[in-house]
């Protein structure tokens, strides 16, 4: 009994170690094979236990940590062609079809809609707050 | 629901534990004097659902209830809630791994299976997998 729950222990702890290995290092070419290799996993096993907890594939987990940190980044303005590299992809044209096909939109549309919230924020800063909340802090007065 | 409020003692130590350790995004940052920001944060599986990380300030209570509301929030006095998620072993140990304080590992229950944390300021909460 102690045995079977050291054991199931210790897959867990392989599979975070191989999920957090791929939120750390997104940027880089991340070969998934050496994921497998130093998870202690066959690649076939590996893929298919990733994918029972996490419901993505190591790939596409990869892939959507990738969109995500991109969507981070132009939230604060970074320009699309930055965000692209720094986020590990290699070619401009693959990244923004990517993350049009997964977030619905351009990135340079979704930078363009983020500066405009920007500015409104500054702008109009009431109009993000719910009026209750506001009062009670007092900034509705000001 | 649509907003809840979490009293955190520090909004910008909040902010680290809430994103960089439990994994929530920032929903709602607006700045509304040197000190004070209107910070909310969410998550994607939940939309339209937004914690308030509220710093206990005077600029919200008076000077003692601020005061009593810190030190009861210190103590961990405040069970806020419970969080779901799809696999309560892979996230305890994430959670663990990036230094997420756990007062009690997994543990069967009739409704799931378990676990509680605090966040940085005290607030306790429930990690549960449901049945």
């Amino acid at each position: 009994m102690i045995n079977e729950q050291y054991l199931k222990i210790y897959f867990y702890r392989r599979l975070v170690q191989a999920k957090l290995f791929i939120d750390a290092h997104y940027a880089d070419n991340i070969d998934l094979g050496n994921i497998a290799d130093e998870a202690y996993f066959s690649k076939f096993h590996f893929i298919r236990q990733f994918k029972s907890i996490y419901r993505k594939t190591p790939h596409q987990y990869l892939i959507f940590v990738r969109i995500e940190k991109a969507m981070e980044l132009l939230k604060t303005g970074v320009p699309v062609s930055e965000v692209c590299y720094a986020v590990g992809f290699e070619s401009l044209s693959s990244f923004s079809a990517l993350f049009k096909r997964i977030v619905g939109i351009t990135p340079s549309t979704y930078l363009t809609q983020h500066q405009k919230i920007k500015v409104q924020i500054v702008k109009s800063p009431l109009n993000f707050i719910p009026a209750c909340f506001a009062e009670k802090y007092g900034w509705l007065e000001k | 629901m649509t907003h809840v409020n979490i009293y955190v003692l520090n909004q910008e130590s909040a902010l680290d534990f809430y994103t960089n350790k439990f994994g929530l995004k920032i929903i709602t940052d607006v700045p509304m004097s040197k000190d004070t920001r209107w910070l909310t944060v969410g998550t994607p599986e939940q939309p339209g659902f937004e914690i308030n990380l509220t710093p206990i300030t005077e600029e919200l209570f008076s000077k003692e209830t601020a005061e009593a509301l810190r030190e009861l929030v210190k103590k961990g006095t405040f069970g806020v809630g419970i969080f779901t998620c799809n696999d309560i072993f892979a996230t305890y140990e994430e959670l663990k791994a990036k230094g997420v304080e756990f007062t009690k590992p997994p543990k069967k229950e009739f409704y799931g299976t378990e676990a509680l944390f605090k966040d940085d300021s005290g607030n306790w909460f429930s990690l549960a997998q449901l049945n």
